[in-house]
């Protein structure tokens, strides 16, 4: 039988886990998607009043079911953010952006995205941004290419 | 809109298990059918290193062979060798042939087939536990009726062609009978 292989003898082989996810996307998230299409950001009112954007089904607070769709601005301001300088597959951007929490002008909650900025020095919380659309726009989140700086406040 | 599919009906709860109000949402600019589903593929990428029991076992197997690991204590044959005696914790000391001739331990008959290999159902895939060897492999029964698999039932691998060997166990593409009578199943009882 042969010597045991070591270091640069042993084997290695790409694999892949993948999981192939399908899904409805419901009452709400289905017109949330819709919407993308016609460059319109929609939120849910909660129980309170306030409006929840991205739209959840059920009141994030109390639980409640929520039915009152609402729309909200393409323009927020940044609540939080990271800085991704090393891109993986899969990220909506090529090159270094942040992800960011955002709330759109109307909306009482934040949403997650990325912001394409050039670099993590020219991020600020607080910062105006708005949504820039993607030309082929599907139904999907990704509708939203990015948000960039406004260069206001 | 996501690519048209016929997965699997979308069918609502019935209505007195669970109910939402009606949702209503501004009025659209143009008339866009609404989204119905998403599709969301999560991969993670690997590079995978088997290990050196195992990449011994896979070279091996590019040669037509089978081999497995010896656990020094009992003197039991893992198949295929991960470099330990799993049930007495010690490393195994060298690998020995086994097989090709091997005897099935126990199968399954598959009406649902899967992946992108799967053959035509209803198929059978068996535990066969190769000559020498004290646990059995996994493997695809061909070339009979699935209704005459049984078990104790000798066996043979069918390898790919020659030149499409490789350090890989999709050399074996199936298993198939050889013309020996059965294995005792009462031999085959812990070699599963």
């Amino acid at each position: 039988m042969p010597d045991e292989p070591t270091g640069s003898d042993l084997l290695e082989a790409p694999l892949a886990i993948e999981y192939p996810f399908n899904r409805t996307t419901g009452p709400v998230i289905g017109p949330f998607l819709t919407a993308l299409i016609d460059q319109r950001v929609l939120g849910i009112r909660g129980e309170d009043g306030r409006v929840i954007c991205p739209p959840t089904e059920y009141d994030p607070l109390t639980g409640a079911p929520l039915a009152e769709m609402v729309e909200v601005a393409s323009t927020g301001k940044v609540t939080s953010w990271s800085w991704v300088a090393t891109i993986r597959e899969g990220q909506p951007l090529q090159h270094p952006h942040a992800l960011a929490l955002i709330q759109l002008d109307g909306a009482d909650t934040s949403m997650m995205h990325v912001v394409d900025c050039g670099s993590a020095d020219a991020m600020v919380t607080g910062m105006r941004v708005a949504v820039r659309w993607s030309d082929e726009r599907t139904g999907s989140i990704s509708d939203i290419a990015c948000f960039v700086p406004t260069g206001e406040g | 809109m996501p690519p048209a599919d016929n997965d699997r009906q979308i069918t609502p709860f019935p209505g007195d298990l669970w109910t939402q109000p009606p949702i209503t949402v501004p009025a659209r600019a143009t008339a866009t059918e609404e989204v119905q589903r998403i599709r969301t593929p999560a991969a993670l990428h690997y590079r995978y290193n088997p290990g050196i029991a195992p990449t011994v076992f896979l070279r091996e197997l590019a040669q037509k062979r089978i081999v497995g690991g010896v656990c020094p204590t009992s003197g039991e044959v893992y198949v295929p060798p991960r470099g330990m005696s799993p049930k007495f914790g010690v490393p195994t000391s060298g690998t020995v042939e086994v097989g090709p001739k091997a005897s099935i331990t126990a199968f399954c008959v598959v009406h649902i087939g899967f992946g992108v290999n799967a053959p035509p159902v209803p198929f059978v895939s068996a535990l066969i536990l190769p000559d020498g060897a004290s646990v059995s492999l996994y493997g695809l029964i061909q070339e009979i009726p699935y209704d005459e698999v049984r078990t104790g039932m000798r066996v043979e691998p069918v390898w790919v062609d020659d030149d499409q060997l490789s350090t890989s166990f999709e050399n074996i593409k199936w298993w198939r009978p050889i013309d020996e009578p059965d294995t005792d199943p009462a031999l085959l009882k812990g070699h599963m």
